[in-house]
């Protein structure tokens, strides 16, 4: 535990305002660094009210100087906050900045704990740790790495076309990655906006057009990602290109395909189940590319080997029926994910009875049928297809707000709600009722657009309903869809006669989101959402360098929103790329060779085969641009032979016996 | 014994998930008992079995590591080896008559403040029940009477 090495250690101990001085004596834990620590070499300890603040960097600067420190210890916050702060005072005091630690006693001593006695001890603890720690640092130097200039998007929605449109009008490259026939995503199957009633189609085809024709970007549609290599600046990605069977290269996207194929199936898809497409379709007339696909499990010649028409009918001859999935790799320096959001299963609320009872709606369908270019041509009907509702009960939060389903809020249910309230008013004068549980239009614009409906007489109800059912208490009720709910407002149960339910329904990770999440390496919340580097002040970044994320893959947004994030995640990406080289930390496995064994236990427990066997010398080696810097195959090494820098077992091994020095000396 | 046992626990957090939780814990003000002293790694995979033995043999009574849940490591799959090396020390442990009880894993993720919070409180509490291990202080009394006997003969070292 003595320093051998005659260290000249500086200790701060920060109050952090009273952050940090309200549960921890601060002055207690200073006068320990100095006298208790001397013997290890603590030349100088200090306490200031804000180590972070520009006079107290340039304290530890001047001591640096003036006493000639070799170790600087700042017991102040979680090194995820200011740890970086710390290393560049040093760095500017010309001390090497990995001489430098952060004994983090706020978030983990005086904002946890209440007993001021106990959390000065620990506090005293924990900055033993760290000074017995930084004893055994070693100057490192940190790893510049070149960034690719190409960038890969994965997601065509709005904020995926967003983010892919703003780099390559930098005059950037995009690999614009798409699992679907078309980009576009949900918008794409709206018919109006809100707030301002701008209809979906009119704003989005310009931008899904200039992003399939943009030559900065390769549009890879009907397309997934299957495998991520690499690191931040240098990401090797593999994409799955699956069949079209169809040349691209032939196709003029006339659609007489589409026109003679005689197979019309039910479309889960972009009608949301309430229209019919063709057997080789595209999602719709504006698909961004315009080629189409056949869907083989529906096709007559892929189920029954005969038929063909397609490719009779093709003038350019560009069906082929022998395409297969081609593999395709790209390097890239960054990556954007803006995978967006599954809609909530409306049949789990059993009680509101959708798909057993016809005319329960759901929202996308609905959507489908306010649209023009949908089903109905945008007339509002039963499931009929031909009877025009009198009365349409719009219910709110189903499946969001409920311990049942998703505690979350949806957050664009209830504008989404106002909308439909809004377009079956405009267009059928019927009367509508809008069961709410609480009104939440905080965005510009919204809340006046709730004052609109108000006005034009939609009858709001607050509660939630309990039930739909078709079951008829009394003769006025045949043929009704009624509609239990506790008006909390008046205090009353209601039982509200209506022929038309339209479901609100909530967004959801993508049933997919943790398979994604661990391709790329990042992680999912306990709801299953994409995790931000940090809520607020990095909501599009992730914990992994160079992934970025945009959109409603990190939870329920609107337009706008999912808009500004794709924007700014390609600010993100432009700021990486302009800078030409990323540092990245010196945190890497290396093999001591002459004490290496060859008995090859590390070699299969690097996840980034970044160790391989050199079979002439009969020794492992570690290539330092692959390691990602874990230290599993340190702790593994039976010869002690790998050693890992920033987190060396003499590093950890003296941390332990300083933050265990209290007990030690009490046992002595 | 009327003074209630305070135990000393180390716990060894990942950097990308249970250190963050720490962090979290902190900036939500959630409260958890102070005999917890964490080790930041960069991964639970990085933790050598003679840190837990370097833990306990050094004055701590209970130890407790943390990582990203399965299925969610920061790279890839380490978690699970060293869940591994938690079940093989285990044994180890049981065969040098340490309750195995005394070193336990949990899975906390970034987000996981709350959860944090409710181990490290649910094991304070268990260790406390499992009462001191005095591994060092037992160390120290033997190394005393040891010299006692034999003076000329210098203790004997013992390092983990």
């Amino acid at each position: 535990m003595s320093n051998d090495k005659t260290n000249k250690i500086g200790v701060y101990v920060c109050h952090c305002g009273t952050n940090i001085s309200h549960t921890v004596d601060v002055a207690k834990v200073r006068d320990w660094a100095a006298e208790g620590l001397g013997s290890e070499g603590v030349v100088i300890a200090r306490d200031y009210k804000f180590m972070c603040s520009s006079p107290g960097q340039e304290l530890i600067e001047q001591d640096i100087k003036e006493l000639g420190l070799d170790r600087v210890v700042v017991a102040a916050c979680s090194p995820h906050l200011h740890e970086l702060t710390f290393r560049n005072a040093s760095k500017r005091a010309g001390l090497n900045p990995y001489l430098t630690e952060l004994a983090s006693i706020r978030e983990q001593v005086s904002w946890v704990h209440t007993d001021k006695e106990a959390a000065t001890e620990k506090a005293k603890a924990v900055v033993t740790g760290a000074v017995e720690r930084v004893i055994e640092n070693e100057p490192l130097e940190e790893l510049k790495v070149a960034i690719h200039p190409d960038t890969l998007v994965v997601g065509g929605g709005i904020a995926g076309i967003q983010a892919a449109l703003e780099i390559a009008n930098a005059g950037k490259k995009v690999w614009l990655v798409e699992r679907e026939a078309s980009i576009g995503g949900h918008m794409a199957q709206f018919d109006k906006t809100f707030p301002t009633l701008d209809c979906a189609a009119c704003i989005l085809t310009p931008r899904m057009f200039e992003a399939g024709n943009h030559p900065n970007i390769e549009l890879m549609t009907w397309s997934e990602v299957t495998n991520v290599a690499g690191y931040v600046g240098n990401f090797s990605v593999t994409i799955k290109k699956k069949p079209r069977y169809l040349k691209e290269e032939l196709c003029t996207g006339c659609r007489i395909c589409i026109e003679k194929c005689p197979t019309k199936v039910v479309d889960q898809g972009y009608e949301a189940g309430i229209g019919y497409r063709k057997a080789i379709y595209t999602s719709s007339a504006q698909a961004v590319p315009k080629y189409p696909v056949i869907d083989t499990e529906n096709c007559n010649f892929f189920q029954k080997g005969t038929c063909k028409v397609c490719e009779k009918s093709c003038p350019t001859e560009a069906i082929d029926y022998e395409q297969k999935e081609e593999f395709l790799t790209v390097d890239v320096g960054n990556i954007i994910l803006a995978t967006g959001y599954d809609l909530f299963d409306a049949r789990k609320v059993s009680n509101y009875g959708y798909g057993r009872l016809p005319n329960v709606f759901t929202s996308i369908e609905f959507e489908r049928m306010c649209n023009a270019a949908g089903p109905t041509s945008g007339d509002i009907v039963l499931r009929d297809g031909k009877t025009t509702p009198k009365t349409v009960g719009i219910i709110h939060c189903v499946g969001s707000r409920d311990r049942n389903y998703n505690n979350y809020c949806s957050n664009i249910c209830c504008m989404q709600s106002l909308k439909f309230a809004h377009l079956v008013k405009e267009r059928t004068g019927d009367t509508v009722y809008d069961f709410y549980i609480d009104m939440r239009t905080p965005m510009k614009a919204y809340d006046e657009f709730y004052q609109r409906v108000l006005e034009e007489g939609t009858l709001f109800v607050r509660g939630k309903v309990a039930q739909v059912t078709d079951a008829a208490r009394k003769a006025s009720e045949e043929g009704k869809l009624m509609v239990q709910v506790e008006d909390t407002l008046i205090g009353k149960q209601r039982r509200i006669p209506v022929d038309m339910v339209i479901l609100s329904i909530g967004m959801e990770p993508r049933h997919d989101a943790k398979e994604t999440g661990k391709l790329f390496g990042i992680g999912c919340s306990a709801n299953g959402w994409f995790t931000e580097k940090h809520a607020k002040l990095d909501p599009i970044s992730t914990m992994t360098e160079g992934i970025f994320i945009a959109g409603t893959a990190t939870g329920p947004k609107d337009i706008p929103t999912s808009v500004a994030q794709g924007s700014a995640a390609a600010a993100r990406v432009l700021n990486m790329i302009m800078r030409g080289e990323v540092t990245l930390e010196p945190i890497k496995a290396s093999v001591y060779q002459g004490q290496c064994s060859g008995c090859r236990i590390c070699n299969s427990l690097c996840p980034f085969n970044a160790i391989t066997f050199l079979e002439d010398r009969k020794v492992s080696e570690i290539n330092p641009a692959l390691c990602q810097g874990c230290g599993t195959c340190v702790a593994a090494c039976p010869a002690g032979a790998i050693s890992g820098t920033g987190f060396s077992n003499d590093q950890i091994l003296a941390q332990i016996d300083g933050l265990l020095m209290d007990v030690t000396l009490a046992d002595a | 014994m009327s003074e209630q046992f305070e135990p000393v626990i180390i716990c060894f957090t990942c950097n990308w998930c249970s250190y963050r939780a720490a962090d979290l814990a902190g900036t939500a003000r959630m409260h958890y008992a102070p005999n917890v002293r964490l080790v930041r790694l960069m991964c639970s995979g990085r933790l050598d079995p003679t840190f837990i033995m370097k833990a306990l043999s050094g004055g701590a009574d209970g130890v407790l590591i943390t990582g990203c849940h399965p299925g969610e490591c920061h790279y890839i799959e380490q978690n699970y080896k060293a869940q591994s090396r938690w079940l093989l020390l285990r044994r180890v442990l049981k065969g040098l008559g340490i309750a195995p009880e005394r070193v336990k894993l949990t899975w906390t993720s970034a987000s996981e403040g709350t959860k944090l919070t409710k181990e490290i409180n649910s094991f304070v509490e268990e260790i406390r029940d499992q009462g001191p291990l005095a591994w060092h202080k037992n160390l120290q009394q033997e190394k005393q009477e040891t010299s006692q006997h034999n003076p000329k003969q210098a203790p004997v070292e013992v390092t983990v």
